[in-house]
């Protein structure tokens, strides 16, 4: 699932700030149930921390040791080769660079379009909160729509369009195809925080003489910082994830990272290497989990804005 | 040109980018899909109109109906495991548990990886042989088989299991705050009536979180229509053809088996479904907002 969906208002505080305290449960003793609670919770855990720690257990093994069986087992010689051959000794077709190369890719397409659309979405936002254009409704309409339809459907015009246009299988090509789906989900995300801003302090800025723009740059961006946040973590790894996209439109040339693990691992022809593959999977997925770990809270907000009720 | 008349133009202006990527970009986009579902197209677009007939091949095509039909288990598995999954764990976690930041962290991390990470390290663990099957069998259990993702039958359900394990943090998340915005009063009153708690939850707490499983709902369901990369990455529709789904369908007859008009026919139908989803929700949005 894609974190760029329905974009309704943030919520004021982080949802899982507010806990209406122990009011709820006074009483906290160890009965059975409060055992059993544990247990479950402790058994989802290890479930979800599973792959993870056979990703991370493999990718320190030599292939001889995988070959003897016990994927949880413990390395016995911890090996780090495995990631080196991932990073820069892995094959994909016929270079043999290992997925450095699909790094940079994903760095250089995900910088414009994560900035891009920020900014578009930032102005349209606040362009249609507090302007309130003619045909607003209209557009809004369609950008909801469009949140949610199936690329598949605008997939093959694009190619046509960006063919015709002599720019399909480059780094532009790529970039402008995440700005036409992020830039709705950006700008639903922007106007529901405007929306959420008292239109007073709008007003006031407008007596004071400001323009378009400059009330823009000078009230609603500073203001804005909670929001560019979320806006930035949805983009970033929505961007960074994608694999559709970066498969049909950046070429070659641009091959982004998770295109490249798909390759790396489902085309390797004879033995299978795990240890390379499972290191290759995590270098893939470093980025938007180093995202997630140290933005915490941030991040839930963020993939929240993109679901909760409006 | 005066301020005033300035800066009641530049709004508009300030929209044109996104006015012409709603137009041409989806409106512009899928009208064009769908003209092309009415044509002949083989590798390139053509202008032969031949009517419904792509509609009539679609739906005599059994790749394209094995898909629908493999989307319609997948769909309906992945939506119920990833709700129950989410809402249990939410609840579990809401009743005040030493560690919950750290229960939190662990089952929404896989939220934050690519279905294409999710989809391999799946595929490994339920490689026969090499992964869980094999382990399990070293520990002992000789006759344990776990060969589904190689199993005509079965090879749908693996991409059920990676996607429940990616998609019920998000539940779980969504449900918590849900269920931490529920008036601590209700608890106290329940109590005192001396209703027990999965009562509470089952009859009082969910009917009042529906605006929240509406939305997981719509969400789960629009990934459903969705769903490729985890299929590519896991399966590649495989073995055979007997984990295809629509998505994938498409890609292939669009850009492998150059089949434009049919593949464009697919995605038109692929689109009902999620407007058929959609419309009840935009409309109850649009209600609350003019309300």
């Amino acid at each position: 699932m894609n974190p760029q969906t329905i974009v309704p208002p943030l919520p004021a505080t982080t949802p899982a700030a507010a806990h209406p305290a122990s009011a709820r449960r006074a009483r906290r003793r160890s009965t059975p149930a409060r055992i059993g609670l544990y247990v479950f919770l402790l058994g989802a855990a290890l479930f979800f921390l599973l792959p993870l720690y056979v990703m991370i257990v493999t990718s320190l093994k030599t292939m001889d040791e995988i070959r003897q069986g016990g994927i949880f087992a413990l390395p016995h010689a911890l090996t780090l080769e495995p990631w080196r051959l991932a990073w820069s000794g892995v094959c994909t077709g016929a270079a043999c660079d290992g997925v450095r190369t699909g790094f940079w890719n994903s760095v250089a397409i995900t910088v414009p379009s994560t900035v891009l659309p920020i900014l578009l979405g930032a102005v349209n936002g606040y362009a249609l909160s507090f302007w309130r254009p003619r045909g607003a409704n209209v557009l809004f309409g369609i950008l909801m729509a469009g949140a949610f339809v199936p690329v598949q459907v605008m997939i093959y015009p694009l190619v046509r369009v960006m063919a015709l246009a002599g720019i399909f299988g480059s780094l532009p090509a790529i970039v402008l195809v995440h700005l036409v789906f992020g830039m709705p989900v950006m700008t639903l995300l922007f106007r529901n925080y405007y929306c959420n801003v008292p239109h007073e302090l709008f007003q006031a800025a407008r007596i004071d003489g400001g323009g378009f723009w400059r009330i823009f740059l000078q009230v609603m961006l500073p203001m804005s910082l909670p929001v560019l946040v979320v806006a930035a973590i949805m983009q970033v790894t929505g961007v960074w994830n994608d694999y559709i996209l970066g498969l049909v439109f950046a070429g070659r040339d641009n091959m982004p990272m998770m295109v490249q693990l798909n390759n790396v691992i489902n085309t390797t022809t004879g033995t299978r290497q795990y240890n390379v593959n499972m290191a290759a999977t995590i270098l893939t997925a470093l980025v938007p989990l180093a995202l997630y770990f140290f933005s915490g809270r941030w991040f839930v907000r963020g993939i929240a804005a993109g679901a909760v009720k409006g | 040109m005066t301020i005033r008349s300035r800066s009641r133009v530049t709004p508009y202006a300030a929209l044109l980018p996104m006015a012409v990527v709603a137009s041409l970009g989806y409106l512009g986009a899928g009208l064009w899909t769908f003209y092309i579902s009415l044509t002949g197209s083989r590798t390139f677009p053509s202008g032969h109109f031949i009517g419904l007939a792509q509609y009539h091949r679609l739906f005599d095509n059994e790749r394209w109906m094995l898909s629908l039909h493999n989307l319609a288990a997948y769909g309906a598995l992945f939506v119920l495991a990833s709700l129950a999954i989410g809402f249990l764990l939410a609840v579990f976690i809401d009743q005040h548990v030493k560690g919950e930041g750290v229960f939190r962290t662990i089952f929404l991390y896989p939220y934050a990886m690519s279905f294409v990470a999710t989809g391999l390290v799946w595929q490994w663990l339920l490689t026969p042989g090499d992964g869980l099957d094999g382990a399990i069998r070293a520990l002992g259990f000789e006759h344990f088989r776990l060969d589904w993702i190689v199993s005509q039958d079965h090879a749908i359900y693996t991409v059920v299991i990676a996607t429940v394990w990616q998609a019920s943090g998000l539940v779980m998340a969504l449900m918590l705050a849900g269920l931490r915005g529920v008036d601590p009063e209700i608890w106290k009153a329940a109590r005192l009536d001396g209703i027990p708690a999965w009562r509470v939850y089952a009859q009082i707490i969910l009917p009042m979180l529906w605006p929240t499983v509406a939305t997981v709902l719509l969400l789960l369901a629009t990934a459903v229509a969705k769903l490729y990369d985890a299929v590519v990455a896991m399966t590649q529709g495989g073995p055979g053809i007997a984990s295809e789904v629509p998505a994938k369908f498409i890609m292939d007859h669009l850009f492998l088996r150059s089949n434009v008009g049919l593949a464009s026919a697919g995605a038109i139908v692929l689109l009902v479904p999620v407007l058929a989803l959609l419309a009840p929700y935009a409309y109850a949005r649009s209600r609350k907002e003019a309300a």
